[in-house]
């Protein structure tokens, strides 16, 4: 563990004077009130997004806007657009025009981007329809299990998330713990591993939790003398369920749906495992963007497209739960 | 109550940083690529403490190396990797005065191509590349020529080398081009052809060392492995086998390097001699089956070891098989970009 | 019949949870090393466990690192729900963008931001700034804790400390803190989880030098994993049920 921070003098000397400034604001606005004005209290914590947040979002920008060399370019939304593009640029420099122009547009990146919100939205779906339900008969009165399932939806949690891919692996091979009970009762082997779905199975079983949280917390503030009243106005239970209980929840599924399309569109690791590398999802290209074939400004234009569409998208969520009241997990 | 807790714990917390006085050697090497108690030996008899930490390719470990100045001071880089190491200026000369077992080291490895007379570079392992097959379900005749791999008997029973160079250098040996080709109209068709193979469902899984668990497991046909981790898996299942096909192959050695950034260079010395000493050579190639560059080793280690083509290959074999070369940023550019395209083929 | 069939529900989607789960643990108890063969009941790899150096190292910087970024984020996420709260419509409007914005940025941009910014100012990659990561990806999860249970507190019940006399770091201490512990243990909680479970941030934010258990299992799996792994993990997470237990046994008593 080493703690050497080695930084130039003007950043010293930037936080030096930051450190100064607080100090002095806080002295000021206690003289000031006789007291502490707490919406001073926040000020650790603005700093602290200002630098792990406001600024590392700025430095992506910066290198996804520049090249090697720090000079300014865009290149690198070129290349996003089409994957061969410094490529061809190379050669057009290295033997001339004739064989650059042979080269068509390479189109791994946008694929790869279609191909992870495709799987996103498969995953989304399946974890509503599979999530849905499960938040509903949790917050069921009747059954009373609701607070000891929410822990045991948190408990796998605790597991390590690589380990727990590699279970599933164990679970899918061609001589894994499925195949050798099909076989034993007749079935024969099947080949589970490495395809489409055997990923979507591994999204799914990660993200299902962060689905049923959000969607179970507005259930369960729901006031249960609404359902009542609904069936006493004549109401069967389904449509009850889908002209009240429905309604009332979409805080907490546009927030599960969140929660669970965010993360799944960069999903990383699982396609390695459980997919076989046969196909690649956005954040394994990010990866292998910065840390295989090295090359920062691209994978920080990678990102960037990336954040950008999330905020596109959660904006449009936001319209459709304007108050914000969905929630997290907690 | 929970402030003096929480200054316990800061105290707790700054132990390791004081314990980091004593002399110190930080090995960035491959994983399970040493027998751990020659690390307890090193310790034991020269009072330096190994900070042992692990990679899993030599991009990876490149872009670390860059990236982390002064963090690593034995790094073992696969030998073209040593000459890109060596050309963006990263690698110390070796002292070879200072390594007095440097003479065990089999000649025929000595002064290579990518190392002019080993002025940065210390031999440790080397190998094969090659394809470990199941000869329950392969005909053997068949796995003579990478042809194989692409052949429609075995679809979908393949495990394809998750790697841009050993992936790549297929395919051109195939058509007869050189591994190391530059010719891009090569390039070109070596990709397509990897296009091919996995468009048309051959290969099962892309991945790279824990192939020979899934050989040892019977889950696949065949895969494209390095002849060590053919060693481990044929040791395990008998019905295992490997082969270099006749079209010629990679032969890699993977070497012991100093950073130039590297803050314990006389410690460095001393770690990289003591692999070179036979016992300790004996040691390791025991524990990980790699091919020995230890002559007075080789001898200790029996006749069967030395017979193996697996283990201790011929001098035909590598007249017929070629070291990688280091490509420059540029052609490792194309190279990546074609096998990105490879990749993202359906 | 009805709640038979929701319950039978439940009981299914928990099952597809933890089956994996009860596959880690019985592999780790499995003498041989292949994950397809079973070959007899074995304490082996929990003793192979305890010695070996790397796995020990890991798990400290893991568990060393989730408490330190939980009491930190807890405290400044605390103080910055107060804080939040207390502002007006304006200021609080863009400070809770801020807080969400990294809730709803992935991972891997998390982590990659926060690796370029470590990279810009020539920071060594190490303990520290994997400890800085994960307090800055845990706060924003104590601020969204806390802030509902403040405003869910009565408005004025803080003035009124106030106004009879209290000062400001009384009130503070003896109203507004006790009102929302609940979201605070929340808070903490949930900071404690994410940072034990984060993969993506740290692989980004430390060097090879310091490996957290994600980042050393990571590299283990690109071989063929060991059953070390399984052991280690199946250990960790019994002793995280008792702890549970013995935590929800304690605040039951209390209640009584």
């Amino acid at each position: 563990m080493r703690f050497n921070v080695s930084l130039p003098w003007w950043a010293y000397a930037a936080m030096g004077v930051g450190l100064m400034l607080f100090v002095a604001m806080i002295a000021v606005s206690v003289k000031r009130n006789h007291g502490i004005r707490r919406p001073l209290f926040a000020s650790p914590y603005i700093l602290w997004i200002v630098i792990f947040t406001v600024i590392p979002v700025i430095l992506i920008g910066y290198y996804a806007l520049t090249d090697v060399n720090g000079k300014f370019t865009l290149d690198n939304f070129r290349s996003f657009w089409d994957s061969n593009y410094i490529m061809r640029e190379q050669l057009r420099s290295m033997a001339g025009d004739e064989m650059a122009n042979t080269i068509a547009r390479g189109s791994v990146n946008i694929d790869t981007l279609v191909y992870s919100l495709w799987m996103a939205f498969l995953c989304t779906v399946m974890c509503l329809l599979l999530g849905y339900p499960a938040a509903l008969f949790m917050a069921d009165k009747n059954i009373k299990m609701g607070a000891t399932v929410v822990v045991l939806f948190i408990i796998p949690m605790w597991m390590n998330f690589l380990l727990r891919t590699i279970a599933w692996m164990s679970l899918l091979e061609d001589n894994g713990l499925i195949n050798n009970f099909l076989e034993w009762i007749g079935v024969g082997r099947l080949q589970l591993m490495y395809k489409q779905s055997t990923v979507l199975l591994g999204m799914v079983y990660n993200y299902l939790p962060f689905m049923v949280f959000p969607i179970y917390t507005s259930l369960s503030k729901l006031d249960p003398k609404l359902g009542e009243a609904a069936q006493d106005l004549g109401c069967n239970e389904w449509r009850t369920l889908y002209k009240v209980t429905m309604p009332l929840s979409l805080p907490g599924v546009i927030s599960g749906i969140t929660m669970v399309f965010m993360p799944s569109v960069t999903t990383f690791f699982i396609p390695r495992v459980l997919g076989g590398g046969n196909t690649q999802m956005f954040g394994d290209l990010i990866e292998s963007t910065f840390l295989t074939a090295g090359n920062w400004n691209l994978g920080s234009a990678l990102s960037l497209v990336m954040m950008i569409l999330i905020l596109i998208s959660l904006s449009i969520l936001r319209r459709a739960d304007p108050n914000g009241e969905g929630g997290g997990i907690a | 109550m929970l402030k003096r807790l929480a200054a316990l714990l800061l105290v707790v917390m700054m132990l390791p940083v004081c314990a980091m006085a004593q002399e110190v050697v930080n090995v960035f090497n491959w994983e399970e690529y040493i027998d751990e108690s020659v690390l307890q030996q090193f310790e034991e008899e020269t009072g330096i403490h190994v900070n042992y930490m692990y990679f899993t390719t030599n991009e990876d470990m490149l872009v670390q190396v860059e990236a982390n100045p002064g963090a690593f001071d034995v790094v073992f880089p696969s030998e073209y990797c040593v000459q890109q190491l060596n050309a963006k200026g990263l690698l110390a000369e070796i002292n070879l005065d200072n390594i007095p077992n440097f003479k065990n080291i089999r000649t025929s490895l000595l002064d290579p191509t990518y190392d002019p007379g080993n002025a940065h570079s210390v031999p440790y392992m080397w190998g094969t590349l090659g394809i470990l097959y199941n000869t329950e379900m392969v005909d053997e005749e068949d796995v003579k020529t990478w042809n194989v791999l692409w052949n429609p008997k075995y679809t979908g029973q393949v495990l394809m080398m998750d790697s841009l160079r050993d992936a790549m250098g297929i395919a051109l040996k195939l058509q007869g081009y050189s591994m190391n080709s530059q010719q891009f109209p090569e390039l070109q068709s070596a990709s397509e052809l990897l296009k091919t193979q996995k468009t048309s469902g051959m290969v099962k899984a892309y991945g790279l060392d824990e192939f020979k668990d899934k050989m040892v497991a019977g889950e696949a046909a065949m895969a494209v492995v390095y002849s060590g981790d053919a060693q481990y898996a044929i040791e395990l299942n008998d019905k295992l086998a490997y082969s270099i096909p006749e079209e010629g192959s990679n032969v890699w050695v993977d070497c012991a390097v100093i950073p130039a950034s590297a803050r314990n260079v006389a410690n460095a010395e001393k770690f990289i001699d003591f692999l070179c000493r036979p016992d300790i050579a004996v040691k390791n190639v025991e524990e990980i089956g790699y091919c020995c560059v230890n002559e007075p080793a080789i001898e200790e280690l029996g006749e069967e070891y030395a017979a193996s083509e697996v283990t201790n290959p011929t001098d035909e074999t590598i007249a017929n098989c070629e070291y990688f070369t280091a490509l420059d940023a540029n052609m490792l550019l194309i190279y990546n970009t074609l096998w990105m395209d490879v990749k993202n083929a359906k | 019949m009805k709640n038979f069939f929701k319950k039978f529900y439940l009981v299914l989607v928990l099952i597809f949870l933890y089956v994996p789960i009860v596959v880690l643990i019985c592999q780790s108890f499995n003498a041989g090393k292949s994950r397809a063969k079973w070959e007899g009941f074995s304490f082996h790899w929990y003793r192979e466990l305890f010695q070996n150096a790397a796995i020990m190292k890991a798990l400290w910087v893991t568990l060393s690192i989730a408490v330190l970024a939980t009491i930190a984020a807890t405290i400044i996420g605390t103080l910055a729900a107060i804080g939040i709260h207390a502002m007006r419509k304006r200021p609080q409007a863009l400070m809770m963008t801020l807080t969400n914005l990294p809730n709803t940025m992935p991972d891997i941009v998390t982590g990659i931001s926060l690796m370029l910014l470590f990279i810009f100012f020539k920071v060594d990659r190490g303990y520290l700034t994997m400890l800085l990561a994960h307090i800055a990806f845990d706060i924003p999860y104590v601020v969204l804790s806390v802030l509902p249970k403040l405003k869910q507190m009565n408005k004025h019940t803080y003035e009124a400390a106030l106004d009879l006399g209290a000062t400001p770091r009384y009130a503070l201490t003896h109203v507004l803190i006790p009102e929302c512990k609940q979201g605070i243990i929340t808070g903490a909680l949930l900071s404690f989880t994410l940072s034990l479970d984060d993969f993506t941030i740290s692989y980004f934010t430390t060097s090879p030098l310091v490996q957290n258990l994600s980042t050393l299992i990571y590299s283990a799996t690109k071989l063929g994993i060991s059953p070390v792994y399984y052991a280690l993990s199946s250990l960790m997470f019994v002793v995280l049920l008792v702890l549970l237990l013995v935590v929800n046994r304690r605040t039951a008593e209390d209640k009584d």
